[in-house]
Formats: structure tokens, C-alpha cells, sequence
């Protein structure tokens, strides 16, 4: 007869502890601090505290089997095997000592009570407490990035809708995401993204000039006119361009994180992916495998509620995705995604253990998506406008944050239009220019497929030459030879 | 750590050869192909002549008939010659992989090998062996089993600047990551704007072996070919095996290079000092003048079995192994085909869309005046490869329907 006992994570752990004795209880305390419900005891502080000694970190080491490898590129002492001795309260199963238990009880498929969000601004924008202090240089700089990314997306969507540019894709509602967490992490960081953070690139310099001719596919595009909009990338701010393909940015996070932990740099890897992403395979690889490997690389979770049409209760029937860190050995944490200093305090926290500590970090920051997935959809087909419009005002990141600047003194109704006015005048010449700028040439077609032009390619241009040459008016007269 | 010959196109060649220490390095090259690269170092002809001026026109004329001595030659000796007094050692192919990977990962820090169980259980087919307690944990990574996943780490770690051999236990298993190498490696370089480099190797044995079954007799070259921006070889001989590693290791681009799981067995003597490959290189195994034989990997040396019977039989054939799937060498296969204007390819692919089937389009495109006959292909049919022992064989081509093909050919 099966017995189905709904358990808490707290209950459980109280089981355990109780078979494991003082040692146990020492150990699973002390390394699985996600399962502490009292996040005050989490404060960035006491963590750099207690991680940054790594011999605390080696002493309090679960009872799980571990090696310490993937330590360096230097032949390694393998470690001594652990002893035989078995009791009758556990056995040591490949992987690691596990008690017995004479009761048959299954884990529940979900928690009483979900992972709670980490959240230090109110809805008013007023401090509740803990978080990072934040400078006003900062503080303002972050405000207006994110001002900026909203205004670029208006000005943007408006431009493909009136056939300007062919595709486009917001980011609104997503703002503080974007902008806090960039804040959070210093240029060597590498960013791996998915599609869905450009203010990563405006933080860290990335002009609106530039974001114009990638979506114009200009002259002056950086890829050079072979991508869509919004496939935006820039190597000099270690930004990888972006791919269309979900999840697949996922592993090469794990490769940068494990490039970066060859050289010892004092960086970690980042990558950015949505609740629907979290469903692919290359999600779950990834994060296995940067667990295994003691990749120190941040996986950054935008659960914004929507994969295009599919709702998260569609998506997956756990709760939500930082729980699936705890599965794969990777210490997470849920945030509010609207909260700017809450993500950015969490980002700094989690960079500081991924480097120090050389792991990953999983964050997942609840929000929504406010805009339509694309200028491809029309998301009040699938979800009623007032839950939409509840989001874009009343849940507003952007004015939450302002809410918390305008009550320190630094910032005011006049810094607003004035900054509001100077980015959508720079934006719309940026358009001018370049929907005015020349298109790639033909040549560009067929560089950098390889290194060097092979002769295949070559000939190919050749014919593709020639064929323009004898049927002229089937090739627009604009397109630069 | 960014990576070496970011944004030099045309030089990169120059720029590797540069840092290397000339009078050790005995390289192949070629700027046919490949026309916007420049040599500067001496090129050690097939014949073992060096040519001081390998730029040059002439050069291009003269190399068509060059004979790969070594490679055949050798091979048929290796049983009776194991004296000392020979120059070169003698070595299994597998060994002569790792010989060049482990050149290379002492030339070149950021060289660095990943797979599943290739760290301390030396790789299913030993090609790894003693790597890992050499160069350590990191370099040598054992990875759980996600083919897709590590695919896609090594291309993240190639694009920040490492130089990473993802190695698949068997081709087949690529399969699984078809999306990183197709729409991730294959693209990146490209649609980046040219800002990020993927100098990865993909390496793996395939091929039909000795009763492996359907999914582990894979011939993944068919399936890969089309992917615009990779670049895929193929070895058979512990020369050209090391040469062809150390060239994929050292080349800017993707490349893909399938191993044999039937001959990693193979001995032969190779060079002592060092020397790679060229990538978009054939290799003339045997020169005639009746027929154009072309072939790779495992099949080769049944068309050279072939060759044995056909030149008691009295005919003459040119055996020509293309070494290089992608791009094909039209440079030296052309050139034979107006010599000899017959040709025949033999292939391990299956019939439709394999490798035969798109060098037929490309010799048929390219040559067909010269051609007094229709190319003939023989390759797999068009089946899982079967498990049972006879089933197996006849589903690859064997020297019977080679000689027989050649007959009615030369009619």
C-alpha cells in the first residue's frame, strides 16, 4: 500500500537530521542555505563573510561524495577513497552516504508553501530593509538606462509597425532586469544572452546608433546585415551576439564560465533565459553540467508568465525555476524581477560566490512581460488586457525605482522630460541616419563564413555577380555591389 | 585570452607561421584554394623535395603529380620493414591522433579536450590516453553525457578564446548536437559580423565497424556536409591522421574530422619531425592512367585491395584519397579526371545524399567534357546497417564490386 504523505522541505530535513545525528545536522545546515526560509540571515554581507574562506566552505562539505577536481590544468593527486565503514544507519552507495529509513514516503511533487522572492522596494518604491547600498551615481545611471531601453523600445516598435524595419522585440517590463543586473556585474563579466536584454549593451556602452543599424541591417551594422533585429552583439563589450535558437546559449555560458576558470580570471560567466527556455534540453544540460564542472557562471531566469502564448502552467508544474537548482547541485535564489536593488544586490552576491567559490548561481527573477513577444504577435489574443495593463502601470519597475530616487533628492520631474525628450530626439535621428545609411555589400555575403574566402564561395560570388550584371532590373538599384 | 588572429583574414596564416619556430616546423600548404593566404615558410612536397617559393604558378603545376610516397609505400612495408635503421617510428593511427593532439596541447595552453570519459579512462578508443594525468582535470574534461550540451560548451569556450576538441564516443552521437554545430557553430562567426571565431574540432569515430548495429554504424558526413561555415576531413592513415589533427587544432575555422572506428588499428611509420596537413588537401595514393578511383577513410584500402586485382588484371587505376569532405579538392580530383576521363567513386555512405552523391554533382558540374563516361558511385544502400555478421558486410562495398565496376568502366 503506497503511502503519499505531503511534506514540507522543513519536515523532511527534521527527519533526517534526527536519523544523522549532530554531524548530519551540522553539515545540511550549513550548505544548503536555500532551504533556510529566513532570508535575513542571506544579507550580502554575512555571505561574502562566510564564503570567501574557502578552507569554512571545504570543512562544512555535505556528506555528499566529492571530488575536488577540475581545479586547475596541473597533473592532480587523485584523493584518498573514502573508508568502508558501514552502518546500519547508512550505506555508501555509489555517489555518497544515504541513511535508511523504515518509512515509505514520497517526496511531495510541490512544497506547502512556494520559494519566497527577495524583495527590498515596496510597490510605492520605498526601502523595506537589507539590500546593497547603492550610490547615487549608480542609482541614477541605472534609472536612466532603464528610461532609456523604454523609450527605445516605444520608438522602435513604432518604427517596424510603420514598416521601417521588419521585426522588433521589446523588453518592456523587463527593464530592471536588464539594467541591474548589467550594473551588478563589471565589463570582464561575459554576457551570454537570449534576446530579451539589450539594456545589458546599453549599460555597457553600447550606442543607439548602433542598436539603430543592426535593426536597419545597414552599412554600420556590427553583423555586418546577416542577422535580424535585435540580434544584437559586440565582442569589445563581451557580448555574444545573440542567436535565435532558445536555450542554446545555455552551454556555451557553461564554455565561456569554463574558458574564463582556465585563466583564473577574476570574472564569471552570464547568461539570461525565459521561463519557456527553462523547458529545453540544453537548459538542464547546462546546468548539470556547469554543477559538475564548478562553472562560476550566473544563469539568469526571466520568468516573465508567457512563452509567447504558453503560460507558465503550461510550461512546467514545478515551482516556478529556482527549484530546479537545488536538483542539479546549484545554489539559486528567487528575486523579485520588478525590484531594481533587489536584483542588483542579488547579482552582486551571486558574482561574488560564483568567482570565489568557482560555482554557479541560478537566479530566478519573477516579472512580466508586458509588451508582446514580438512585433510578430498580439498577446490580447491569449491574455486579457487588464491583467496586461495592471503590469505596464501599477507593477512598473521603472517607476518604482524612480519612486525610491525622486525620495532621495536625486532625481526630479525636470531631470525626467529633459532625459525623456534628449533620448527620443537622439533616437529618432538615429533611425534617420540609418535607414538613410547604405546596405552591406555583396561581398559581405560571402566573408567570414570561413576564416578566409574559400574557392567555392569565391565562384559562387563570381556567378551571383554576373547574374546581377545581365538581368539588372530584377535587383534593387540601392544594393551596393 | 581574446583570441589570436582575431581580425587578421588575410594574414592569419602568416601570423601563425610567425610564431612558430620555423627550422622545427615542416608544413604543407597551399595558397590555392584558400586564396587570400599567403605562405612564408618552406612547404615540404609529398616527395619530401622542399619548395622555397611555394607561392608560385609553377608550384601549382608541379603538384599534380606528386606521389604521397610515405603513406602507401609504408603501409605495404610495414610488415617486412621494423628496422631501426628507417627514419620516423612506427605507430598505431589511434596513437598517432594522440601523438598530435598532445603536440598541440604543449604548443598551445589553450588547447584543451572534452568528451565523455576521455579524462582518466583515456576515451573509448584510447585516443586520449595519459592526457589527462599529464595536462590535468581542466584540460582534459570528462563531461556527463549531453553531446548537445558539451558541443555547445566547447563552442562558448572557443569563442572567449580556447582552442577545445570536442570529442563524440561515436559520430553518431553528434547527431544530438546537430542544433549547436549546425545553427550555433556552423553560424556564429558569420552572423557575429565576423567579432567571434569558433576554433573548434569535432571529433568521433564513425563508419560502419564489426557488428556495432544501426545507431553506433552512423556515417554522420552525409547529414553534416551541407552546414555552410564547417569545414569537414577525413583521415585513414596514421600520417595523415596526426597531420590532419594538428592542421584541424591549428585552422581558425570549425572543423569536423571523422575517424574510422576499423582503423585505429592501422600501424605505419611516420616522420619524426613534425609536420601537418593540409585541411583542404587529397592525397594521390596510387598514380594511373585508366581510371579516377575515388575514395576516404575505411574504403580506401578496399579500393587499394581492388587495386591489387586490377593491375594483374592489367589495368592502371588512379587512386585518389579526397582526405577533405568539405570543401572537396577539384584541384587534384580534376586534374585526374582529365587524365584518365573515368570515374569511379567508392564510398560508406549511403546512396542518397551522401558524399558520392555531391561529388558526382560537383565532378559532373565541373568536368564533363572530360568525362567519357558517366561517374559511377558505389556506395551503402539506403539501410540501417544491419547487426548480423554477412548482412553487415554486404552492405558495405566490397574489392569485388570495385574490380568489377572498373571492368565495365573500361570498356
Amino acid at each position: 500500500m503506497a503511502v503519499c504523505v505531503r511534506q514540507s522541505r522543513k519536515s523532511i530535513i527534521n527527519h533526517v537530521k534526527a536519523k544523522m545525528g549532530l554531524l548530519g545536522l551540522t553539515c545540511l545546515s550549513s550548505s544548503m542555505p536555500s532551504l533556510n526560509n529566513d532570508h535575513r540571515t542571506l544579507s550580502a554581507a554575512s555571505l561574502a563573510k562566510d564564503f570567501r574562506n574557502q578552507n569554512s566552505v571545504l570543512e562544512n562539505k555535505p556528506t555528499l561524495y566529492r571530488t575536488r577536481r577540475f581545479d586547475s590544468t596541473k597533473p592532480h593527486q587523485r584523493s584518498g577513497v573514502q573508508s568502508n565503514v558501514a552502518s546500519s544507519q547508512f550505506l555508501d552507495f555509489p555517489g555518497g552516504k544515504v541513511a535508511f529509513t523504515s518509512e515509505m514516503r514520497f517526496i511531495s511533487e510541490s512544497p506547502k508553501e512556494r520559494i519566497p522572492c527577495y524583495r527590498v522596494l515596496d510597490d510605492d518604491g520605498q526601502l523595506i530593509e537589507g539590500g546593497i547600498n547603492v550610490g547615487k551615481e549608480i542609482a541614477v545611471k541605472m534609472y536612466s538606462d532603464m528610461a532609456t531601453l523604454q523609450t527605445m523600445d516605444t520608438i522602435f516598435y513604432d518604427a517596424q509597425r510603420q514598416g521601417r524595419i521588419s521585426f522588433y522585440l521589446t523588453t518592456i517590463g523587463e527593464e530592471a532586469i536588464n539594467i541591474a543586473s548589467a550594473a551588478a556585474l563589471t565589463i570582464d563579466d561575459f554576457v551570454v544572452p537570449q534576446y530579451r536584454e539589450p539594456g545589458v549593451l546599453l549599460w555597457r556602452g553600447f550606442t543607439l546608433e548602433q542598436f539603430a543599424n543592426q535593426c536597419f541591417s545597414n552599412r554600420g551594422d556590427d553583423c555586418r546585415g546577416r542577422q535580424m533585429p535585435i540580434h544584437y552583439g559586440s565582442k569589445k563589450l563581451n557580448y555574444l551576439t545573440v542567436a535565435s535558437t532558445i536555450a542554446s546559449q545555455l552551454p556555451h555560458a557553461v564554455g565561456v564560465a569554463y574558458s574564463l576558470k582556465m585563466d583564473g580570471k577574476d570574472a564569471c560567466a552570464v547568461t539570461y533565459f525565459g521561463d519557456g527556455g527553462s523547458s529545453e534540453g540544453d537548459f538542464h544540460a547546462a546546468l548539470n553540467f556547469a554543477a559538475v564542472t564548478e562553472a562560476p557562471v550566473l544563469f539568469i531566469c526571466r520568468n516573465n508568465g508567457w512563452a509567447i502564448s504558453t503560460p507558465t502552467s503550461d510550461q512546467f508544474r514545478s515551482d516556478g525555476i529556482v527549484v530546479r537548482g537545488e536538483a542539479y547541485g546549484v545554489r539559486s535564489i528567487r528575486v523579485d524581477g520588478n525590484d531594481t536593488l533587489a536584483l542588483y544586490s542579488a547579482v552582486r552576491a551571486a558574482r561574488e560566490m560564483a568567482i570565489c567559490e568557482q560555482r554557479p548561481i541560478l537566479i530566478e527573477a519573477m516579472t512580466y512581460r508586458v509588451g508582446h513577444h514580438s512585433t510578430s504577435d498580439d498577446s490580447t489574443k491569449y491574455r486579457p488586457v487588464d491583467e496586461i495593463e495592471l503590469w505596464r502601470s501599477a507593477r512598473d519597475p521603472i517607476t518604482r525605482f524612480r519612486k525610491w530616487i525622486e525620495s532621495n533628492g536625486w532625481w526630479s520631474s525636470e531631470a525626467e522630460s529633459e532625459l525623456r525628450s534628449n533620448v527620443r530626439k537622439q533616437l529618432l535621428d538615429a533611425i534617420q541616419v540609418a535607414e538613410r545609411t547604405e546596405k552591406p555589400p555583396l561581398v559581405d555575403m560571402f566573408t567570414d563564413v570561413y576564416d578566409a574566402v574559400p574557392s567555392n564561395l569565391s565562384e559562387q560570388e563570381k556567378w551571383l555577380r554576373e547574374t546581377i550584371k545581365i538581368h539588372p532590373k530584377d535587383y534593387p538599384s540601392d544594393f551596393p555591389l | 585570452m581574446a583570441t589570436i588572429f582575431q581580425g587578421l583574414r588575410g594574414g592569419a596564416a602568416v601570423a601563425l607561421t610567425n610564431s612558430i619556430d620555423s627550422k622545427k616546423l615542416l608544413s604543407r600548404s597551399t595558397s590555392r584554394s584558400l586564396s587570400e593566404r599567403k605562405v612564408s615558410f618552406p612547404v615540404v612536397r609529398s616527395d619530401g623535395s622542399v619548395n622555397l617559393n611555394p607561392g608560385g604558378s609553377n608550384a601549382r603545376a608541379r603538384r599534380v603529380d606528386q606521389l604521397i610516397t610515405n603513406a602507401v609505400a609504408t603501409k605495404a612495408d610495414s610488415s617486412a620493414a621494423s628496422s631501426t635503421s628507417k627514419p620516423g617510428h612506427e605507430l598505431l593511427l589511434f596513437e598517432a591522433l594522440r601523438e598530435g593532439l598532445e603536440e598541440e596541447m604543449d604548443r598551445d595552453p589553450h588547447v584543451c579536450v572534452m568528451g565523455e570519459d576521455v579524462g582518466h579512462y583515456g576515451g573509448s578508443y584510447k585516443v586520449t590516453r595519459g592526457l589527462a594525468d599529464k595536462y590535468g582535470d581542466l584540460r582534459v574534461l570528462d563531461t556527463p553525457i549531453a553531446e548537445n550540451s558539451f558541443t555547445g560548451m566547447g563552442i562558448g569556450a572557443a569563442m572567449t578564446g580556447l582552442r577545445p576538441i570536442i570529442e563524440g564516443m561515436n559520430m553518431g552521437f553528434l547527431l544530438l548536437a546537430f542544433n549547436q554545430i549546425s545553427n550555433n557553430c556552423g553560424m556564429l562567426h558569420y552572423t557575429s559580423g565576423g567579432q567571434f571565431t569558433i576554433p573548434v574540432v569535432i571529433r568521433g569515430p564513425g563508419g560502419v565497424g564489426r557488428q556495432l548495429g544501426a545507431e553506433h554504424s552512423q556515417r554522420l558526413e552525409s547529414y553534416f556536409q551541407s552546414i555552410p561555415g564547417i569545414q569537414m576531413v577525413a583521415c585513414s592513415t596514421p600520417y595523415n591522421a596526426k597531420g590532419l589533427m594538428k592542421a584541424a587544432i591549428r585552422s581558425e575555422n570549425p572543423v569536423i574530422l571523422f575517424e574510422h572506428v576499423l582503423l585505429y588499428n592501422l600501424k605505419e611509420r611516420i616522420p619524426d619531425e613534425e609536420y601537418i596537413c593540409n585541411l583542404e588537401e587529397a592525397e594521390m595514393v596510387r598514380p594511373g592512367e585508366h581510371v579516377t578511383i575515388l575514395t576516404y577513410s575505411r574504403m580506401r584500402y578496399h579500393v587499394m585491395q581492388a587495386a591489387k586485382t586490377l593491375v594483374n588484371k592489367g589495368y592502371d587505376p588512379e587512386v585518389i584519397d579526397i582526405r577533405s569532405l568539405k570543401p572537396f579538392d577539384l584541384h587534384m580530383i580534376g586534374n585526374s579526371v582529365k587524365k584518365t576521363h573515368r570515374v569511379l567513386i567508392v564510398e560508406e555512405c549511403m546512396r542518397t545524399g551522401g558524399i558520392g552523391a555531391s561529388l558526382t554533382a560537383a565532378i559532373t558540374e565541373n568536368f564533363h567534357d572530360y568525362l567519357d563516361a558517366p561517374i559511377v558511385c558505389l556506395s551503402s544502400q539506403d539501410v540501417p546497417t544491419p547487426y548480423a555478421g554477412t548482412l553487415e558486410e554486404w552492405t558495405v562495398v566490397q574489392p569485388a564490386q570495385i574490380v568489377t565496376a572498373v571492368e565495365q568502366l573500361c570498356q
